[in-house]
């Protein structure tokens, strides 16, 4: 998802203001680019006009791209930044979210209290979720269970697990685009998975 | 190490940052415990269930406003 294949001819037909290119570009990226946006701004609408200024900018400032990252990685910092400056005009503090969590991913009544014989150790231990052929429709019931909660998250969460398990950035670009420490992606990101990992726990148990 | 503890930090384990004494840990804990290797399987299917998250078809008219956009500047 990341090479850099060929990606020097794109640029020069964006610099040439190739129609084709930019639409195939556009086509792209731009459905994720409203994903990460709307964990940022308000409104759909919102996320549609960072995406617009985010096109506009890169196109502006084709000439000064040197090809040191990826057009990808370079489009989401761009979006990170028109993003976050939008979310400030519309006063969220897309900020305040990255606190430090201290609570638990999994309810602790399912541990063994103290003083049993094995203290912290499942009191009922979870099954193995069944195989789900791709296409099935188990399969489809669970990534809709997925994408649902992946909305539901905290929003500097949901841009984590976006990035990082939709979209494919390993844990250091998505610390250099969010500005955010290792530690803390790490927190956002398992915090997020296991939301998403009870809830299709809890929709398999119920079947 | 506790199931209680492992729980915590299956998202580490599968980065590849725990330290090698922890990751140690953490593999023998796996080894007598069905309940947390059921658990990190049910983790990895988790990702693999976001991963097949699939973006929604860009809309015609906000793809129309893009490209208009782009011959305005050319």
């Amino acid at each position: 998802m990341t090479g850099t294949v060929d990606e020097s001819a794109l640029i020069a037909a964006l610099r040439t203001g190739d129609d084709a290119v930019f639409a195939q570009l556009v086509d792209q990226y731009s459905p994720s680019m409203l994903r990460i946006a709307r964990g940022y701004v308000k409104s759909h609408e919102s996320a549609e006009d960072v995406v617009q200024d985010v096109w506009i900018g890169v196109v502006k400032g084709i000439a000064k791209f040197e090809g040191r990252s990826t057009i990808r990685t370079w489009l989401f910092a761009v979006l990170v930044k028109i993003a976050k400056a939008r979310a400030i005009r519309e006063r969220r503090d897309a900020e305040h979210a990255v606190a430090v969590f201290t609570g638990r991913t999994v309810d602790p009544a399912r541990f063994r209290p103290a003083g049993d014989q094995l203290p912290g150790h499942w009191k009922e231990p979870p099954a193995p979720f069944p195989q789900t052929p791709e296409g099935s429709m188990l399969d489809k019931e669970l990534i809709a269970i997925a994408e649902r909660e992946i909305q539901r998250l905290p929003e500097i969460q949901r841009i984590v697990v976006s990035l990082r398990d939709m979209l494919g950035f390993d844990s250091n670009e998505v610390c250099e685009l969010l500005s955010i420490s290792k530690a803390n992606q790490r927190v956002l990101l398992h915090r997020g998975r296991a939301a998403v990992r009870q809830e299709l726990e809890d929709y398999l148990g119920d079947r | 190490m506790d199931c209680n503890e492992l729980v915590e930090l299956v998202t580490a384990y599968l980065d590849g940052s725990l330290s090698s004494e922890t990751r140690a840990r953490f593999d023998e804990h796996l080894l007598g415990c069905d309940g947390c290797e059921n658990y990190l399987e049910q983790f990895r299917v988790t990702i693999a269930t976001i991963g097949k998250v699939k973006d929604e078809q860009l809309d015609p008219v906000f793809r129309a406003r893009l490209l208009e956009a782009f011959r305005d500047w050319r």
